[in-house]
């Protein structure tokens, strides 16, 4: 018997496994919520604006490993969701979004709402489609669920007009489907990769850069085994950060443009580099012609168009990193590496991390905090210093996981993302921090009414507040001659409150949504505040940390530039 | 990085609605120079085949059939650059507000070029010509040399592998 759109839309959710839709309402999409009434095995989390739903959408398919599933509608629905799209689409993460659409007679008549929302996505989702046909509805669903989650993972979005939600037609939603131009790779060319291995293994110098695809390929294990049998000393990109301990001797830290000294240090004198699962985008490299001058490269990522497009590539190997680690694994013997680990010991003395102690509470100490109070914790940054200072500082082990908005860099990003983590993680009910800057926090903050009525007291919100768009005015501080502009958030001579204080007030508007709110201005405060927050199990807390605003990220370079000339000091 | 110049692919592509503006969209979207592009149906009523004909050096090159390949909607990308290929353009020249001499010079042009004149008024011809684009490109040169008032409609460039040729 032939059902409607709508019926075959929720069906297909269900025989996907979803448990958890992501929506916010709208006209066009009123039948198929309404059809998910009768689906009470779906949670539906309401956000507060359909950015941030799909940056929670982003924190939950993190933290499952799932394809996140948005619903929103056409018109404004559609078009808010975009700077989340194209945050996905950067860093690899599979969701599925589902955008009504005016019904096929209206389009192209500047209906109301109307939007041409694959139009403007195009170019930052994997795959994005107007289902056209009733027809095709099943199979295009089942290929947004298909592409979304295999070879690079990322967003699909599947744009459904009204008329097709309503026209029956078959109600079978298929068990698979073939798509003759998607050939996502799912092997590895074993010569290739096995003369990347002895190039690797004949090296004096070598240096194992990790990037995020090592982690979406859940290549952790594999890559430490590797790099522990064979004695390679291990960077990570940012997105990479926790795809190697980093308790490991052999880890030595975050490379680029806020990495640590000797990290690259190591990769501007290296003979041999292995990179995998990384872009190898500007922030990482700085000036080509700079970059690891002395190395043959080889370069292991899923993604074809991601190798030799940045960097020119000696053996370039496409194969998804777990594949390519098995063999790696088997293949690997120890190498002596002592001398060279030697040197970038000896760098990382030279210029260790570390912030003043002298001055007040640091970034650094509140980091620090967090690692010992939370030591079980899914960790969200935002965007700015607190960013880099957490890439810095944070110490990523087996049970702390941290998630950022690397390749877009999208303030808003990391309250929301705490929000769908929270969520994800509510049967085990993990403890979910997020670390914020007080710029990027007031982005995306109303999401606070979304985790109340979701009940997730398993979020901490740290607000490393510098009353500053620090990132921007540490820019205008080293390079622009300290000539503040548009980054000074305290309030002005002539706001409606006197000059020179700050709104909102955190503590308070955390309590206007019965949250717990606290602030610390001092060092000795910190890990009482941390220890309150992990003991409330009623609300989420946010926890405001007056920090100076003098604080900059060091060690730093300036884009452009080599990635061996740090700024230091 | 290997030298700039000129070269040739054929994009076996989805027949959908959005595919032509996803393909021409990424040149736009990542600056590649895209030269030509045409489209048409194929053998199959649901595949299109696209001619495309971009200035760029190796490494650029390389990168574009990249990224054309992980497009969902495209089937296959096949280089024409360095291999035996038929290729040609259709073009129409209409020649305008002209005298018998003129004429006369019109036709002499499309004897020497080998090409047809397919319309004809008391002072106005048309020429259509199917040759290669680089021809084309000559072809004009002298029209507008010769002619003041003309108005020339390019196809852009469709291309087939040969079978036992070695030409281009
Ligand atoms: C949506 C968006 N707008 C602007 C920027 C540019 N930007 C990068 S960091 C930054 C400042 C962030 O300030 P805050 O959230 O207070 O963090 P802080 O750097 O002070 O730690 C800005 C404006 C951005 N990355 N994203
Ligand atoms: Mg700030």
């Amino acid at each position: 018997m032939d059902i409607t759109g709508k019926k075959l839309i929720v069906k297909a959710l269900t025989e996907e496994g979803v448990d958890t839709v992501f929506a916010y309402p709208g006209g066009m999409i009123t039948d198929i919520l309404d059809e998910l009434t009768k689906a009470p095995n779906i949670h539906l989390v309401l956000a507060r604006h359909e950015q941030a739903l799909i940056h929670e959408a982003e924190g939950y398919a993190r933290a499952t490993g799932k394809t996140a599933v948005c619903l929103v509608t056409s018109g404004p629905g559609a078009t808010n969701t975009i700077t989340g799209i194209a945050d996905a689409h950067y860093d690899s993460i599979p969701l599925l979004v589902i955008t009504g659409q005016v019904a096929k007679a209206l389009i192209g008549n500047d209906a109301f709402q109307e939007v041409d929302i694959v139009g403007m996505t195009r170019n930052i989702t994997k795959y994005s489609v107007t289902v056209n046909d009733r027809k095709e509805l099943g199979r295009r669903l089942k290929m947004g669920f298909h592409i979304a989650r295999t070879g690079k993972p990322g967003p699909v979005l599947i744009d459904i007009p009204k008329d097709i939600q309503l026209k029956n037609g078959d109600p079978e939603y298929p068990k698979e489907v073939h798509i003759r131009g998607y050939k996502p790779n799912e092997s590895v060319h074993i010569g290739q990769l096995k003369k990347g291995y002895k190039l690797l293994k004949s090296a004096k110098r070598p240096i194992i850069i990790a990037g995020g695809g090592v982690k979406i390929s859940k290549a952790n294990d594999l890559l430490t085994q590797f790099a522990k049998k064979m004695n390679i000393p291990v960077a990570t990109t940012i997105m990479g950060k926790g795809a190697f301990p980093e308790d490991d001797p052999l880890y030595i830290g975050n490379c680029g443009m806020h990495g640590r000294y000797a990290a690259n240090m190591a990769i501007g004198n290296c003979d041999v580099l292995f990179s995998i699962g990384t872009r190898f985008n500007d922030r990482i490299t700085g000036d080509l012609n700079e970059f690891a001058p002395k190395a043959k490269i080889i370069h292991v990522d899923v993604d074809t168009a991601s190798i030799s497009r940045n960097v020119v590539v000696d053996v370039p190997v496409v194969s998804d990193a777990t594949l390519a680690l098995e063999k790696l694994v088997e293949w690997a013997e120890e190498m002596n590496t002592e001398k060279w680990l030697r040197e970038i010991y000896a760098w990382e003395n030279e210029n260790p991390l570390g912030m003043r102690r002298d001055k007040g509470m640091t970034p650094q100490m509140i980091m620090e905090g967090i690692n010992k109070t939370f030591e079980k914790a899914f960790i969200t940054t935002d965007v700015g210093q607190h960013q880099m200072w957490a890439t810095q500082y944070i110490k990523l082990t087996k049970d702390r996981e941290m998630i950022t908005s690397g390749g877009l860099g999208t303030m808003g990003f990391g309250f929301p993302a705490a929000v769908g983590a929270a969520i994800a993680l509510k049967e085990e009910n993990k403890d979910v921090v997020c670390i914020t800057g007080d710029g990027g926090f007031q982005m995306n903050m109303q999401e606070m009414a979304t985790a109340i009525n979701e009940g997730r007291s398993n979020i901490t919100v740290c607000i490393i507040n510098n009353k500053y768009l620090g990132m921007v005015r540490q820019f205008q501080q080293v390079f622009y001659g300290k000539r503040y502009i548009a980054t000074d958030l305290k309030t002005p001579e002539g706001a409606c409150v006197p000059e020179g204080s700050y709104v909102p007030d955190f503590v308070k508007w955390a309590e206007s949504y019965g949250a717990k709110g606290i602030r610390v201005t001092e060092e000795k405060d910190i890990e009482e505040a941390l220890k309150k927050a992990k003991a409330n199990k009623k609300t989420p807390t946010v926890i405001e940390f007056v920090v100076s605003s003098e604080e900059i990220v060091l060690p730093m370079v300036k884009g452009g530039t080599a990635m061996t000339e740090m700024i230091l000091k | 990085m290997g030298k700039v110049k000129k070269r040739w692919i054929a994009l076996y592509v989805e027949n959908e609605v959005g595919v032509l503006a996803k393909v021409s969209g990424l040149f736009s979207a990542k600056a590649y120079n895209l030269q030509s592009l045409t489209v048409g149906r194929t053998e199959h009523d649901d595949i299109s085949r696209m001619t495309i004909s971009v200035e760029s050096d190796d490494i650029t090159f390389e990168q574009i059939k990249k990224q054309l390949n992980r497009m969902v909607e495209v089937i296959k990308v096949v280089d024409l650059t360095d291999i035996p290929i038929h290729m040609k353009e259709l073009l129409f020249a209409k020649i305008k507000q002209i005298g018998f001499e003129e004429k006369a010079e019109a036709y002499q042009i499309a004897q020497t070029f080998g090409i047809q004149v397919i319309d004809h008024d008391r002072d106005c011809v048309i020429l259509e010509s199917t040759l290669t684009e680089r021809r084309n490109d000559e072809l004009c040169v002298l029209l507008r040399r010769t002619f003041k008032h003309i108005d020339i409609v390019r196809g852009g460039s469709v291309a087939i592998e040969g079978v036992s040729t070695s030409c281009r």
